[in-house]
């Protein structure tokens, strides 16, 4: 295995899709291959880092404020609905 | 005797029976559905849209949407996807509207193969996140993130961030799976080579 095969299949292995042999020839991979080994760590750091933070918060003063806005439009829509039916 | 067996049904999203109640006219069912899901839209449309207030009106138009659309929903998607898609198609409106001349979908800007390549081998510090204070921080990821191409970003928000499997992103943003994967790594790549230059163990001290 080289290192781009290695890469190709590194989605898979996070995701732990790959098969009992590949994950062993991706291991075997790393352990002679420092730039895919380090490549593969800090990868999965990143991925971690962002899964910790929550970068887009909605503040909750403006949240309460979507869900009325989006509920008085469903109001009056359902309100149509049954004026139409009537 | 009567027995309490049947309430199993293979066991069925609690979503379903909620979009039932709403079926049926009933709005406090909406307001848990909007409760459960509206930080994630906005999220999904801010990495999108990258503007806060575009973000925002994408929240109201998607719920509004999905509302007036609900009696489209087959339930053989998860309502949340459903949601997703349609928040997508909203935020790709929003972002075409911003750069009226520019055609703006996924499929831009993914023809580099700029960044997907690594090139930066150093290893990282020990919890390198720690080195930087919570708003630092928060930058840094977030410049970060803002400089991939939106169909990248996208990807790596629905997987990543949002948690979505392959499958249920490549059904929210009308992708195939293998072209899924394929942002995904590229993405992946590319946020990490940018975060490097931040968390790497600084020269000199390497082993």
């Amino acid at each position: 295995m080289n290192c781009t095969e290695f890469l190709a299949n590194l989605t898979d292995y996070f995701d732990a899709r790959t098969a009992a042999s590949l994950r062993t020839e991706l291991q075997q991979h790393m352990a002679n291959c420092s730039h895919c080994y380090v490549t593969l760590n800090t990868t999965r750091q990143t991925i971690e880092i962002y899964r910790n933070e929550e970068l887009f918060e909605l503040p909750e003063p403006i949240r309460v404020q979507l869900q009325q806005a989006v509920l008085t439009k469903c109001a009056s829509k359902l309100k149509q609905k049954k004026t139409q039916h009537s | 005797m009567a027995t309490t067996a049947t309430t199993d049904e293979n066991a069925i999203h609690p979503d379903l029976a909620l979009i039932e109640k709403v079926k049926a006219g009933d709005l406090s069912a909406f307001e848990q559905l909007m409760r459960q899901y509206d930080r994630q839209i906005f999220r999904i449309a801010l990495h999108i849209t990258q503007n806060r207030e575009d973000a925002e009106d994408i929240v109201q138009d998607t719920f509004f949407k999905a509302f007036q659309k609900l009696a489209q929903f087959q339930g053989n998607s998860k309502f949340y996807t459903w949601l997703v898609r349609i928040a997508v198609n909203e935020s790709l409106m929003r972002l075409r509207k911003r750069k009226s001349q520019k055609t703006v979908s996924m499929d831009e800007d993914i023809q580099t193969e700029e960044g997907s390549i690594p090139r930066d081998f150093a290893d990282w510090m020990p919890n390198p996140e720690q080195n930087y204070n919570q708003a630092e921080l928060a930058g840094i990821l977030r410049r970060t993130i803002q400089g991939l191409p939106p169909g990248f970003r996208t990807v790596f928000a629905l997987r990543d961030i949002d948690g979505l499997s392959t499958e249920e992103t490549a059904q929210a943003l009308g992708l195939s799976v293998p072209a899924v994967k394929s942002r995904l790594l590229r993405a992946r790549l590319q946020l990490r080579e940018r975060l490097s230059r931040y968390f790497r163990v600084p020269t000199g001290e390497q082993a």
